[in-house]
Parts: C-alpha cells; sequence; structure tokens
C-alpha cells in the first residue's frame, strides 16, 4: 500500500470532483471537500516522511514499466512541493464555508467546490508525476478550473480577468506543448528521467535549443515572471476571496516547480549555463522585484496591492533559480514555502475585511483596524514577513537569498533584494496606515471582528509565519535536501 | 419554430444511425481505430441533431439537463473506479492483467470499461456544453 | 529548394502559428481572439501528427504483411490536446457570453473604456 500514496493524492481529489458537483446543495459538498483536502494532507506529509526515510518513490500507472507507461517519479522535490500545496489546500477549505456562502451564489455552491478540487487534482498531479506530457495535461486541468473559479468573483471584472488569464495561459500551455513535441522529436521519450539520460547526446541541435526556450517561455508565462505577468494582478483581485488564498499560495508555486525540474532535471546543467536561461532569470528576477514592488505602492485596491507584491515575489525566486547554486535554488525553495504562508495568511486576513464590509479599497477600510483587531494583527504580522523582518519567515528566505547573491559577488542583486524589502515597507506601510491611524468614516461604526471561522485558519498561516522564523531546521533541512535532489552545485 | 418536412424525415432517418455508428466506435475501439471519446462526440451529434430539428423542449425531454450533470460525473467514476478495483485487486492503479482470467481477457475488460466511462463522459458533456449555450436567454 | 519542399509540414505549421498568435495579439473582438487561438493550437497540432507520420508506414494496426507502422504517440498525445482544446474554447465561449451580458459589448476598447479592465 506505501507506494500508492503518491497515486491516491491525484486519485481521490479526482474522484471527489464529479461527486461534489451532483451533491446537494447545503453543507455537504463544502465537507465532502474539506474531508478530501485533509486527507490529501496528511497523504502529502506521509509521502514527505516515505521519500525522506526510503529514497525515491516510483509508482507505473497500468503496470506499464517507465519510459513506455506513464510513470509517477517522487523524489524530495515534488514531496516538498505537494505537501505545501496540500496543506494550503487543508487550510483553506474551513475558512471556505463563510466566505463562499456569501460571495457565491447558492446554486452554483456545489460546482464551486468541484471547480477547486479539480484544480487541487491538477496542481497535485503536476508534482506527483514524471512524464512530461502529463505535465501539460495537468497543468490545463489546474488552469481551466481556476479560470472558471476567477469568473465567479462578485464584480464583472472578474469576467474579464478570467478571459484574459484563459488567453494568456493557453497561449503559455500551447508553448509548452510546443516545446515538449521538439524535444520529444529528438529523444523519442516523454519520461522525464528518461529525457535525461538521452538530452546529453542531443544537446546540440538547434532543435532542442528551440524546444528549451518555448517550454521556458510557456512556464514563465504560467508562472507570471515579469513581463510576462499581465494576467496575475487583476485575476487575484478579481477572483473570490477563497480563490485569491488558494491561487496565490499555490499555483504560481507548482510553476516554479515546473521549471527547476526542466532546468536542473530534464536538461543537463551544461545546457543551461550554455544558453542565457541564467542570466535572464536574474534581469526578470531583478526588474519584476523593482517594478512590481513600486506598482504595488500606488494601488487603491488591497487585493491588488498583494497581487502585485506576489508579483514581486515571484521575482525573489526567478533570482534564486538564476543563481542556479544550490544556496540560490534552496533559498528559491524556501521563499516557496514561505510565500505561500505569509500571501495565504495576507489574501485570508483582506478576505476576512471584505467578508465584513463587502470590499477592500483603501478609502472604504479606514480605521478598520480598531474594529477588527485580529485580522488587523494577522495583517501586520504577514507584513512584516513579506518585509522580512527578523523573527519571522520572510526573513529566512531573505536571508538565505542575499547569501547566495553574496556568494556569487552579484552586488546589484544584493541591492535589489535589500531595496525591494525597503518597498514593502513602504506599501504595507500604507495598508497599515489606512486601517489603523485614518479616523473611521461614521458608516463603518458597527464593524465587528470577522466570524471564528475566518480567523482560525488565517492565524494557523500567521503562527507558521512566526514558527518557521524561528524553527528552521525544517523548512531550511527540506529545501537543501531538495535542492541536492536536484543536483544543483554551489560553482 | 415552423416545422421543415425534409428535415424532419432526414433527421428521423440519420439520427439511428448516427447513434449505431457512435456504439460501432464505441466497442469496436479495442480492435480498431475508435474509443470513448470519439464516440461519445458522435453520439451527442445525435443528440445534438434531433434538437436543432425538432427543437430544444422537445430534446431536454429525451434527455434532462439533470440527468445530464449526472451522466458526466458517473462516467468519471465508472473510470476511476476501475482504477481503484485494480487497486483493490493488489495490483497498480488501471491495471488491467488483474480484472480478467487471463491478462488479455482482463486488459479487453479494462479498457472496454475506461472507454465506456470516456464515453459517457464526452457525451454528457459536449450535451451540457450544447444545452448551455443554447439555451442561454431564452426564458 | 529541397529544404523547402522537404519540410512543407513545418511551413505549413509555421505559417499557422504566427497566424494563429498575430490575430489573438492585433484583433480587439473576443470571438476573433478565441479563433486566433484555435488557429493557433491547431497548429501544433498540426506539428505533432506531421511529426509522427513514417513514410510508407501503414495505420498502427498489427496486421499480418504490414512491417512498416507511423508511430501512434503523437496521436494519441494530439487527442488528448484537443479535448484541453475543447474545455478552453468552451471557457472561452461562456466567459464572452457572460461578458456581452454585463458589459453590452464584446470589443476590447469599448470594454476597457467601460471600466478599464481588459
Amino acid at each position: 500500500m506505501g507506494n500508492n500514496i503518491s497515486l491516491l493524492l491525484v486519485v481521490i481529489p479526482l474522484i471527489a470532483a464529479p461527486v461534489v458537483a451532483v451533491l446537494p446543495r447545503g453543507r455537504l459538498p463544502w465537507a465532502v471537500a474539506l474531508l478530501v483536502t485533509s486527507l490529501c494532507a496528511v497523504l502529502a506529509g506521509m509521502q514527505l516522511w516515505a521519500v525522506l526515510y526510503d529514497g525515491v518513490i516510483s509508482y507505473e500507472l497500468g503496470g506499464w514499466a517507465p519510459p513506455w507507461g506513464i510513470e509517477y517519479r517522487i523524489d524530495a522535490v515534488n514531496a516538498f512541493v505537494a505537501l505545501i500545496v496540500a496543506a494550503i489546500a487543508a487550510i483553506t477549505l474551513p475558512y471556505a464555508l463563510l466566505s463562499v456562502e456569501q460571495e457565491i451564489p447558492e446554486e452554483k455552491i456545489p460546482l464551486f467546490y468541484s471547480a477547486l478540487l479539480l484544480c487541487l487534482t491538477g496542481l497535485l498531479g503536476i508534482t506527483q508525476t514524471g512524464d512530461i506530457f502529463n505535465v501539460f495535461v495537468f497543468l490545463e486541468i489546474s488552469a481551466l478550473s481556476s479560470y472558471a473559479l476567477i469568473s465567479l468573483g462578485r464584480e464583472r471584472q472578474a469576467l474579464t480577468s478570467a478571459y484574459q488569464y484563459l488567453i494568456m495561459g493557453t497561449i503559455g500551455a500551447t508553448f509548452f506543448l510546443i516545446g515538449v513535441g521538439l524535444i520529444y522529436s529528438q529523444t523519442g521519450t516523454l519520461n522525464m528521467q528518461d529525457m535525461a539520460t538521452i538530452l546529453p547526446g542531443v544537446a546540440h541541435l538547434k532543435t532542442v535549443d528551440t524546444g528549451f526556450a518555448f517550454i521556458m517561455i510557456g512556464i514563465a508565462l504560467k508562472l507570471a515572471l515579469f513581463p510576462l505577468h499581465l494576467w496575475l494582478p487583476n485575476a487575484y483581485t478579481y477572483a473570490p476571496s477563497v480563490v485569491t488564498v488558494f491561487l496565490a499560495a499555490t499555483a504560481t508555486k507548482v510553476a516554479v516547480y515546473v521549471m527547476l525540474r526542466i532546468l536542473f532535471t530534464v536538461f543537463p546543467h551544461s545546457f543551461a549555463l550554455a544558453t542565457p536561461a541564467e542570466e535572464l532569470f536574474i534581469m526578470a528576477g531583478i526588474a519584476s522585484i523593482i517594478v512590481a514592488s513600486t506598482y504595488a505602492i500606488y494601488q487603491v485596491d488591497v487585493k491588488k496591492l498583494l497581487a502585485y507584491s506576489s508579483v514581486a515575489q515571484i521575482g525573489y525566486m526567478a533570482l534564486g533559480i538564476g543563481f542556479a547554486s544550490a544556496t540560490g535554488v534552496t533559498a528559491a525553495l524556501i521563499h516557496l514555502f514561505n510565500h505561500a504562508l505569509m500571501k495565504g495568511a495576507l489574501f485570508m486576513a483582506v478576505g476576512a475585511i471584505i467578508y465584513r464590509i463587502g470590499a477592500c479599497r483603501m478609502d472604504q477600510i479606514h480605521g478598520l483596524g480598531r474594529a477588527m483587531p485580529w485580522t488587523f494583527g494577522a495583517i501586520v504580522i504577514g507584513g512584516l514577513s513579506l518585509i522580512g523582518v527578523p523573527g519571522t519567515a520572510g526573513f529566512i528566505s531573505k536571508w538565505y537569498l542575499v547569501s547566495a547573491a553574496l556568494e556569487q559577488e552579484a552586488w546589484i542583486s544584493v541591492a535589489v533584494i535589500l531595496f525591494g524589502s525597503l518597498l514593502a515597507v513602504v506599501y504595507m506601510g500604507k495598508l497599515i496606515e489606512a486601517l489603523y491611524f485614518k479616523p473611521a468614516t461614521d458608516s463603518e461604526k458597527e464593524v465587528t471582528e470577522a466570524p471564528l471561522l475566518l480567523l482560525a485558519p488565517t492565524w494557523v498561516l500567521v503562527f507558521a509565519n512566526i514558527y518557521f522564523g524561528l524553527d528552521t531546521n525544517l523548512t531550511v533541512g527540506l529545501a537543501e535536501t531538495a535542492a541536492a535532489t536536484l543536483g544543483v552545485v554551489n560553482p | 419554430m415552423k416545422p421543415n418536412l425534409i428535415l424532419h424525415v432526414v433527421a428521423k432517418f440519420l439520427i439511428p444511425l448516427i447513434i449505431l455508428f457512435a456504439l460501432y466506435v464505441q466497442f469496436h475501439g479495442d480492435f480498431g481505430p475508435g474509443g470513448g471519446f470519439q464516440a461519445g462526440v458522435i453520439f451527442s451529434a445525435a443528440l445534438i441533431l434531433y434538437s436543432l430539428v425538432f427543437g430544444l423542449d422537445a430534446a431536454e425531454q429525451i434527455i434532462p439537463p439533470q440527468w445530464l450533470r449526472i451522466l458526466a460525473a458517473l462516467g468519471v467514476v465508472i473510470y476511476a473506479g476501475v482504477g481503484v478495483i485494480t487497486l483493490l485487486l493488489g495490483g497498480n492503479y488501471l491495471d488491467y492483467s488483474l480484472l480478467g482470467s487471463s491478462q488479455i481477457a482482463g486488459q479487453h475488460l479494462g479498457i472496454l470499461l475506461v472507454e465506456l466511462g470516456v464515453g459517457i463522459t464526452v457525451a454528457a458533456v459536449m450535451l451540457i456544453i450544447f444545452f448551455a449555450f443554447a439555451g442561454r436567454g431564452r426564458t | 529548394m529541397d529544404f523547402f519542399v522537404g519540410h512543407y509540414n513545418y511551413w505549413v505549421v509555421i505559417f499557422l502559428m504566427l497566424v494563429g498568435l498575430y490575430t489573438v495579439i492585433s484583433r480587439g473582438n473576443l470571438i476573433k481572439k478565441i479563433i486566433g487561438l484555435n488557429i493557433f493550437q491547431v497548429s501544433v497540432f498540426f506539428l505533432y501528427i506531421s511529426m509522427g507520420t513514417v513514410e510508407g508506414g501503414a495505420a498502427p494496426i498489427i496486421a499480418e504483411g504490414v512491417k512498416l507502422y507511423s508511430n501512434p504517440l503523437p496521436h494519441v498525445l494530439i487527442l488528448t490536446a484537443i479535448v484541453v482544446g475543447v474545455a478552453t474554447t468552451a471557457l472561452a465561449l461562456a466567459l464572452v457570453v457572460r461578458i456581452k451580458e454585463s458589459y453590452g459589448t464584446i470589443e476590447e476598447d469599448e470594454i476597457h473604456d467601460l471600466d478599464h479592465s481588459l
């Protein structure tokens, strides 16, 4: 049964999704989804445990041996990312109950949870599979369900942002497909492990170069790497609160994983070094930290502010990947985990504000911090973590990122990372000022604290931010193991 | 809508043939080209032709939309259920060989069931999409 | 000359790919964008399918006297990609219907004038 864990992680939400879709209205769909996500989180934890102690898990679907059949191949990297995705889903679901009942029309609630579970299936599938075409299929499963989820937002802009995301996401996925096709034509295999053994022999061919470029651009679109990030701010802003929490904490993270897997496992290291990919990552990272953080300062919508901040955070991860050293990749993986925690907490807290007042523009939330102290506290601590204050999780990722940059004597990158933190101080400061120091307008006098069901998951993530800022053994240890699995070494 | 005699007669003549062909593609899929995807689309084409000629209301009386939703879910469950059965029989997910007395019989049965699930879901989903677009703004 | 004629399938693919992508980028009408997206996707389907052809190869069904088969794998992959494409198109069209209902237009610039969202 041991090996079946990796398979059940994908199959359980896959079976649950259609079942939830036909359940009667009421709270039953939510209860089933909660059960399924919690089960997935437990399974993902067990899987990580099994990988760390017994080594790589390989599962042959249908009993067909790889490289002919589809293989689920799990090492420390995927197990780590799968745990992040499953755990965030499990924390989001308790939060979802009230928020979804308020924001989604009643007759659509079963379909909403069905789409959420499909999205989870896709994201977990990407992390589990060892077959590159299967990655494309799961990528599209998660993407299609997230377009549908985003379009369920209350304002009509939700429709246009979902459309925009659909066009860009499909172009990205199709680019990925072109790249896979070109590489398949030269290697004759779709199994990523098998590809890795064949590619060094054909790496000199122009077709492989072209395929590599197509795949990188395709994933960069899915990843919202600057300047391909245009879909992200609108999509996160107008999506229902729960969807924003879930996508912000998981979808881009999984895209980072695909990027790492292809750069370091599928292609030989010398190949990526010979292309300008690394320099491009560093340049895109620097640009996104500066530009997106600056944009964040000027936003009037709180969700859009945080969305632009997400683009900036993706820039940090891109920097880590661009250094292509063990420390750099470790930093990217740590930030991947920590960013899921902090953005999860922040978007949940903003969702609680939306639950109470129905909006989150800067001028509508004046003085709310005093009426909703716990929500405000979550925003403050989440914000500190985003800035990278010592004692929070954000500090750890910044610390590793700066050390990776120092190792390579990349002074500009060091300066940009620190400057990015300063910009984060400005935009989070603006938010906190509006919430706490601006005088409240009359109409919002009767606002009370958010219900416990919204606060509890938020504070679980807030405490995780503090805990992983103080006890770094777990995250850093895992990220280092994962980076070693990818085979990156310090130059 | 004014009934058109030629369309009615031709449709009545064609629809059984289309459905028959869909079933052929569905169940012959393990010997030659074919399978659930194609069969599902052909099958739904028959019903879409019916609703184009006889009107949406008549088509919805044949297959109520609530059924379609259940059928679409059922297909996925059949597909995934076959996988789970093979798991319970002690094999890998979708390892059909365990389903029958011999390996070939098992593979045969397995692919037939999985394609049946695929066919049901594809047919139901195509009809759901058609009804959703055609029925929009009607009431 | 051989370079052009021998790779004719690639020229078709490249032409379609660029037509599709250009349509998506240049058209302001949301439906035309979807059409462009479809052309773009179909070009990739062609790329895969033409790649799987083996000259003189028969359809990949075991039969007596047939030695050379085409590679069936790209076809299977593209069957999946077509299904993904159908789902994407259906979803995109559904979104356009709802955009039309709430904005009253499907022209990008008019929507932008209404609330700066596209």
